[in-house]
This record gives structure tokens, sequence and C-alpha cells, in this order.
């Protein structure tokens, strides 16, 4: 399968996110900012980065980027969709995941491993995880703490919409294990859908022990499978519903 | 139209002498624009007046060197037809009136220097000084500058592998902001900074020039007083976004080879690329500078040359294949420029529409320039601060206290509130996490990896800066070592203070000196590096700081060690010899106050056994851990393989050294620097290998202790001298300089 990974002008981690998948025997494809079609493309990564310099607010400028439009129509046509950390930003500001990011708690680029704990596995970037599976992953931002207004928290966790949650190890949420002030401890949402899903840590920088960890594998190996076995497949262009 | 008087001149930092060379290589008067230009060109910074007799002793060849200095940068062979790109820079003298943006643009510079080279960017290290953290200034300066070393590398994705920083109080008033930069080329795509070929055509790529920085160069090239907060226009302000376009631009556009050469505009801008080009190639360049993108309006010729904006590149296209370059830099929303043309004179002619505004033999810019061979004189005080009289130092303090003071000490501590902040995981290469001794990364496509580590003492260089250079020298060399890396090539970066004094000036010449030595007997050669000199504050100068960069090849990226304990029950093996040496010492500053005595003896032949037998013991997979004894000696070294292991403690029994006086046997046993030793754990089953080993290889080596347990205990001579609760020690170590930085501002 073909995972299409979208290049901003700033993208940082787009060569990453292509390099895991096919570390994961998977296809990937680069699809610059400028283009106005996907083309092949079974799932799509907006990867990690500081998309158009992250000027006015991060993911703000990139949300206006050609590309973007065939990434909205993939996704209604329910497409599986993963943003990595900016990517994430980039599907808040776009509108297609609810919710903004703010200035870590202590105002400071974060840089480490951290548990995440998964919460939800019917999507399909977590459909191969156990629930409660607490993964090994890096992060590396300034801007991700995650805010939404109370009512939207409140429905978020209603529709079992946090998908990724930053505990300890044991998968237990302490005042020390909430590395950026989230919201929740939240580190990763989907939409109402469920095929479009943000977080702020790194999967595909942890597919390979040497580099630290292989717990991010089981993300983008969850959407091979479940689009393999047409759990989460886009519906063809030409029967979505417009 | 200005005349030149003298007071012109010393505004420009031009001497009397060194503008009467300039009229003779001219034949006449130069004009202001002129005068500009060489001054720029022949500040400290960009001409190495000072320095160039001494760093012509230094060892730049090599079977693997493929660029020696004199380029943008340096690169060996890593074989595969792969080449390591590496290079040091500094950017003190910024750091210190704009912290954030001075160390940004820093890191900013030197990654331009690499990728010019035609190498794609895969690490960055630094090398930081500031104050003692318990002053305001120094808390600020170090926030800042960590804050902005972040800032450039995160936002282009080039991740911060490793580093060192230490606080000292004569770095307060001068911060040292060394940044390394690592990059990957094939050895075919390596590009240079040459204008070829008469008639083709010259572009610039990159940020509008602005009128930041003009004169940075000269800046760097003198000594700061209080007036220097007025300095601050003459810092850039730095773009990492711009940067990163024009980073993955150029390295689209070098695959074509449509390019002659290229060159980045750092120091001294325009008039640096347009005539380090020109000498190069042997060629002229004639350029206008009403093509030259501007920010600003009414900028004067003078302005644009001298400017220093950065994010900024000058480029030499092979004629025809304009149209090829230009889309490149379209796709990426970046215009390049074409601003003039190479010629056959040897002369860069600048022009004002149409109009001839300056006209210099581009070498008398940049070989002609004065080279001084500045009077050297070993201070009168040097001799004094080598003696130590341990007699004079009061009751040695109990070693179980010294360990605490240690362990919460800044210079030791966890660095961690810095390189958090960094990302270190971008590029999914990074092997070793920061905090270990060099940074590692694998190399894809590739079963080799490379290693690198900055390292430098300056309290031994003040005490002796021969033997504190050389013992730079090899504890880099040997902190690549202990991943199982052989050093392949050096970068220095040379901090003093103003070598227009004797005494400075013999400091550094001593410390090239030490460094020559050192990479010869250890067969690293030097392929580039920096100089910063007027490093000084109200007439006080820091320590002579050289720092040096060393690169290691890992043969096999998979069989790498880090410093941390792997298992409990291993055997923990000291290799070298304890000499029980404080002087210098972390131990000897922290517990009592004093900078002094003989920096640790070092026998390089013998540092190069350790090195080769640490090579091969970990390259074979015998030892689980290895970590070099440095800072705090060999307890700090052995509590640091303890920590961050999930709780892995160490028993050791050493013998005490003989022969300390007045009661310090047993601290200098355990904190005392010797150079040429490090610390491994080995599996039990494993341990006469080991020793075995380092006996043929010459190298002292004993069994001291085991891992395991949750406490660290040292014993001497038998009698246990520290006891103490390994979780207790890693949190005052993990947190030392978190909880400095968190106090009121």
């Amino acid at each position: 399968m073909t995972f299409a990974v979208v290049v901003f002008p700033g993208s940082n981690s787009d060569r990453d996110a292509a390099e895991a998948a096919r570390v994961l025997g998977e296809r990937a494809r680069l699809v610059w900012h400028k283009d106005t079609e996907l083309g092949e493309a079974d799932a799509v990564i907006l990867p990690g980065g500081f998309a158009h310099g992250d000027y006015l607010r991060t993911g703000a400028i990139a949300r206006f980027s050609p590309i973007m439009g065939a990434v909205a129509d993939f996704a209604e046509r329910g497409g599986p969709v993963l943003g990595i950390c900016n990517g994430f930003q980039v599907l808040l500001e776009a509108g297609l995941l609810p919710g903004a990011m703010v200035r870590n708690r202590d105002i400071k680029f974060r840089c480490e491993f951290v548990p995440v704990r998964v919460d939800q596995v019917d999507t399909p970037f977590t459909s191969a995880c156990a629930p409660g599976q607490v993964l090994h992953l890096p992060i590396a931002h300034g801007e991700g703490n995650y805010y939404a207004p109370p009512d939207v928290v409140e429905s978020l966790e209603a529709n079992r919409q946090v998908i990724f949650r930053y505990t300890d190890r044991s998968g237990a949420m302490t005042e020390g294990s909430n590395p950026n002030g989230s919201v929740h401890a939240i580190a990763g949402i989907c939409n109402a859908a469920r095929n479009v899903v943000g977080l702020m840590p790194h999967p595909e920088r942890a597919c390979e022990a040497p580099l630290g960890s292989d717990d991010g594998r089981i993300v983008l190996a969850s959407a091979a499978e479940a689009i393999r076995d047409g759990r989460f497949r886009a519906r063809p262009a030409a029967a979505a519903s417009r | 139209m200005t005349t030149i008087d003298s007071s012109v001149l010393e505004r420009h930092g031009i001497t009397p002498d060194e503008y009467q060379r300039i009229i003779e290589l001219l034949g006449r008067e130069p004009n202001l624009l002129e005068l500009g230009l060489f001054s720029v060109m022949w500040s400290e910074h960009c001409s190495y007046k000072s320095s160039r007799v001494h760093l012509k002793t230094l060892p730049t060849t090599g079977p693997r060197v493929l660029q020696g200095p004199g380029e943008n940068a340096g690169a060996v062979d890593i074989g595969e037809g792969l080449a390591a790109v590496f290079k040091i820079e500094s950017h003190n003298h910024p750091s210190f009136i704009e912290p954030y943006q001075g160390a940004a643009t820093g890191v900013g510079g030197i990654i331009r220097d690499i990728f010019t080279m035609g190498a794609r960017p895969i690490g960055l290290l630094n090398a930081l000084r500031f104050g003692s953290l318990d002053q305001p200034l120094a808390r600020r300066i170090f926030e800042g500058v960590v804050a902005g070393v972040g800032g450039y590398g995160n936002s282009i994705g080039i991740p911060t592998i490793g580093g060192e920083i230490v606080f000292d109080d004569v770095y307060a008033g001068n911060p040292l902001v060394n940044v390394l930069c690592l990059g990957l080329a094939r050895h075919d795509e390596i590009i240079k900074g040459n204008a070829g070929g008469e008639g083709n055509p010259v572009y610039y790529v990159g940020a509008k020039t602005g009128r930041d920085g003009i004169h940075g160069a000269t800046m760097a090239s003198a000594e700061f007083d209080e007036s220097s907060a007025e300095k601050r226009p003459a810092v850039q302000v730095g773009d990492p976004f711009m940067e990163k376009l024009l980073m993955e631009a150029c390295l689209e556009v070098q695959k074509t080879g449509a390019l002659v050469g290229i060159q980045d505009m750092g120091a001294a801008g325009l008039t640096c690329a347009t005539s380090e080009m020109s000498s190069r190639g042997g060629t002229g360049m004639d350029v206008d500078v009403m093509h030259v993108p501007q920010r600003e309006t009414g900028m004067t010729p003078y302005e644009t040359m001298l400017s220093e904006s950065q994010e900024r590149m000058l480029m030499v296209v092979h004629a025809g294949r304009e149209a090829e370059v230009e889309a490149i830099f379209e796709k990426w929303d970046l215009h390049a420029v074409r601003i003039g043309h190479v010629t056959s004179t040897g002369r860069v002619r600048i022009h004002e529409h149409g109009t001839l505004v300056a006209d210099v033999p581009a070498p008398a810019l940049t070989d002609e320039g004065p080279v001084y061979r500045r009077p050297m004189r070993e201070p009168a005080w040097q001799r004094e601060v080598q003696k130590l009289s341990l007699e004079s130092l009061g009751a040695p303090a109990a070693p179980q206290d010294a360990m605490d003071a240690l362990l919460g000490s800044p210079i030791i501590a966890s660095k961690r509130w810095a390189y958090h902040q960094y990302d270190h995981t971008v590029g999914t290469n990074t092997i070793a996490q920061p905090g270990t001794a060099s940074g590692v990364v694998r190399i894809k496509g590739s079963k080799r990896g490379l290693a690198v580590s900055v390292d430098g003492n300056g309290r031994f260089c003040y005490l002796d800066p021969y033997r504190g250079a050389m013992l730079a020298v090899a504890e880099a060399a040997r902190n690549v070592a202990v991943v199982g890396a052989e050093p392949v090539g050096a970068t220095n970066n040379l901090n003093f203070g103003n070598p227009e004094r004797p005494e400075i000036m013999w400091q550094f010449g001593e410390a090239v000196r030490g460094i020559g030595d050192a990479c010869r007997a250890l067969e690293v050669p030097v392929t580039g590096g920096n100089v910063s000199l007027y490093n000084e504050t109200e007439g006080r100068a820091i320590y002579p700081t050289p720092v040096l960069g060393i690169v290691g090849l890992l043969e096999d990226a998979s069989r790498t060690v880090t410093r941390q304990f792997q298992s409990p029950g291993a055997r923990i093996v000291a290799l070298g010899d304890n000499r029980g040496e404080l002087g210098g010492s972390e131990y000897l500053a922290c517990l009592h106050g004093q900078v002094a005595g003989a920096p640790p003896a070092l026998d390089l032949q013998a540092e190069r056994a350790l090195q080769r037998l640490i090579i091969a013991l970990v390259r074979e997979g015998l030892v689980e851990s290895a970590h070099d004894c440095s800072e705090g000696g060999l307890a700090v070294a052995v509590a640091e393989c303890a920590f961050d292991t999930g709780g892995i403690g160490a028993t050791v029994d050493v013998p005490a050294v003989d022969g300390i006086r007045a009661g310090f046997g047993v601290n200098a046993t355990l904190f005392g620097e010797s150079a040429s030793r490090i610390v491994v754990s080995v599996a039990a089953a494993r341990l006469d290998t080991v020793l075995a080993r380092a006996a043929k290889a010459g190298v002292p080596a004993a069994a001291i202790g085991e891992t395991g347990g949750d406490r660290l205990r040292f014993s001497v001579d038998g009698a246990i001298v520290i006891d103490m609760a390994l979780e207790g020690a890693e949190t005052r170590w993990a947190t030392a300089i978190e909880r400095k930085m968190a106090r009121a501002r």
C-alpha cells in the first residue's frame, strides 16, 4: 500500500515518515504542497516540521496550501489521514480536527522519549494496538499544549475521540507525566468519523530499535493492515457526496 | 565625499601601516567603499592575520582527507564513496550582545557552510561556555543561547546530537558559543566555492539584503566594553525557514551539475563571497549592486557590500543552464537573481547602475592581507598558578560530601535542561541519545555510522596551554573511541583573548602547538576550523579555550555502546593509569575554590594504545558500556555509568594512589583527573579476555568492582568512603541545572 506524505515548505520530517513506511515494507510518495492532486494514495501523512515557517501560528498558513483541498476531500471520502506534530497542527488549523495548540506549559521546546497510552483502537492508526497499550515515543515540539473549550473536550471524551494520552510507563496519568500541559493529557485525537488522526508524538521516529524505540511501527502498521483488509479505505472520488 | 583620515581608518579598524599596504596594492588611494572591503576582509575574523603563522603548523593531510582548510568546510573519506563534511564555528560576541539571535545565527551560519559543500547536514553539536549560574546575567545568556541554538536547529530539522557546556566566571562577560555541523555527501557531490569560466553568470539567492550586521566581522575582532550593547544592530537576525528553503533548493540544484561554484554569504557578506570565489578560481567578478535584492530603500553600495544579512548564497552557474537553476529556486519560492558575471580580470569590480564604484584585485582582499607574527611572552603568573600546595588547602573534604558537591556542580551535572530543548530525534539517524560522550548517527543505506565529540578544558589551558590543548584533542578523540569509532578528522575552534597582548599570543601559540603535536601523534588531521580572538570584556580575558571537534567512523553502527551500565552483576574495569592528579580539577575548584596546579600529564602513545584497545573491544562486543573519565575523576565517571540505567548501582574498591600528601590520598584517588582513562563494564565471563587484551595492548587495566544494587559504594584500600543511594545521587545530578534555572530571576 502507499502512503502519500505531503511536503510543505518547512516540513522537516517528511523524509523520516517516508523512510518509516519503507522500513515497514510499504510504499511512500512525497507530494509537493503546490500540487492539487494526491495521486496514488491509500493513506495520507501530514509530517512534522514547521510548514511555511509556522509564521502567524503553527499550521496557519499551511491550511491554504493548494494540496489541502485534496487532503480534505480524501478525508471526507473516509481515507485515513495522519497528522504528526506540525501535521497535527495543520489539521487543527484546517478544521479537520477540533481544538488548537498553544505554547508548552513551561514555554520551552521539549524533546524526549515519553510514554504515550493508546486509549482507542478503532482508528486506522491504532487498530493493531491493544487498548491501554503504552508506547515509548519521542516528542519534539514547542507548541504541543492541546487546548479546546470545555464543551469540545467533553464531546471528544464522550465520543471516544481522544486516541493518545501522555501517561507514565504504567499507563497512569500523573502530575509529572504530562510534558506540555495539554488538557486531559491529550497527545492525539481523531475526527468524528475516526479516519483522521492527529498526534504530537512522532511514531515515525520510533520504528527501529537502535533509534531508541520501535514502538512507533504499530501506528503505520495498523494503517497498512486496516487498509489491506478494507476497514479503512477512501471511497472512490466519484462516489463521494459533495 | 568622505575623505579618508585617521578617524575613518580607526572606525574601520585599519592601522596606518595597513592603509599604506592597501595603497601599494591598489596603486592609488582607495575610495570609502574600497576601504570598507579591505576593512572587513582584513579583519582578524576573515583574514586570520594574527593566527595564520601558527595555524600553518597544524597537520592537515592524511589518506582520508578530501578537503582540508580553506574551503567552506573540511571533508574526509568514510568509505563506500561517502564523505563526512564538517566544521566548527563560533558566534561568541553576538551571543553576548543578543543571546538568542547570536546563537541562532551561529547555527545558521555553520549549517550553510556544510550544505554549500553539497552535503546534507545530519547533525549539530555545540560547545558552550557561560558564567556561573549563580549570576542572573549568566542565567539570562544561558537561557537565551540554548533557546537560540534550539530555535534554529529544531526548525530546520537538523538534530542536535551532542555537545558540552561549562560554567565558569571567566566567561561571565564573554560567553562562548561554538557550533559544529556534520554533513554527509557522496564524493562526487562535493562542490567548492570557485568562480570559474569567464562569462558565466553570477547569481544571488536567498534573503534580501538589509542593513543588519554591517561590520559584524569587524565587531568580532574587537574587545568588549560597556558600550557593546550599542552594537546590537551589528548582530544579525536569523530566519530558519528561509534557510530551510535555501538548503533544500541548493541541495537540489547542486545535484544537477549546473553549478560551477557556490558560497554562502556569512561574515563580510557579499564582499567575502565575491572576492573569495574569484580568488580561488583565479578569476574576477563584475557585479552591479542594483541587482542585489534589498530589504530597505536607499542602501548605498557600501552598505550592500558589507551587510551580513543571513541566509544568502552566491553561485556561479554554467552559462546556458540558467533556466534550469532558476526553475528549481522558483519551486521553493526563492528568486535566484543574476547580479553579474565571471571575468578573467582577477579583479572584483562593483558597479552601481553601471558605474564602476570599486575595483580591487581579488587576491589583495583574500591573500595579500597583513600577516602578523605577533610577539609572544609567557605570562609572569604562569609558573605561579601551576604550583599547587595541598597543605595550604586545609582539611580535605569528606569523600561523601565531595561526591555530593561534584554531582551537583553544573559542570558535571546532567545538561538535560539544555538538550531537552534540542530536537535530537529528527532525521531518524540518531543512535546515542544526548548526554552521552559523543553524538552518534547512523548512515542510511550503509552499515556505517559517525560519532562526533566536542571537548575543551579551559582551566587546563589556563594552567598550561600546550598541555591543555593536547588534553582537549585526546579527550575528544577518546570520546569518539569509547563508542567504537575510529577518529578520522578534527576541526577546532580557538577561543582566545586579545592577540595584541603578548601573553595571549603566547597562550595561542602554545595551544596550537599542543593541538598539532596531539593530532600528529593520534593521526587525526585538522580539516578546518575557526579562530575567535578578542574574547575579552573590560580587559579581562577568558581562559584560553581551544575546542576540538573530532569525527569518528563506526564501521558498523550496530556495534556501539553508551556510557550506561547494561546489566547488574557485570564487572567494572578501569582502563589506564590513575595517578591521582588534582591539578586543575573540578574537585579543587568546587570543594576548595582553587584553580591551580599542573594539568594532568599526557602520554600520547599511551593514549593512542588506549583508544585502539577500546575501539577493538567495542567492535568485538567485549564490553557492555564504556565511559571516559574526565571532570570529577573515577568516582564521578562510575556514577555517570550508573545514571539513566533505571537503577543499576555500583560497588567499587580501588587501591589508594601512592604519594599524595596532606591526607588527600583518598580524594585524589577518587576525584583526580588523570588523562587516558576509560571505565568499562564487562560480562563476568568476559573479564579475563578483556584483561588479557588490555595487557597485550600495553594498557593498564584493573577490575575495580561490580554493577548492581541500588547504591553507589566506593571503597579505597578496602575502607568504604562513599555510600549513597543511587536514586538520590541521580536526582541531584539530573536536576542541578534546572534547580538553578528555576530560582527567582
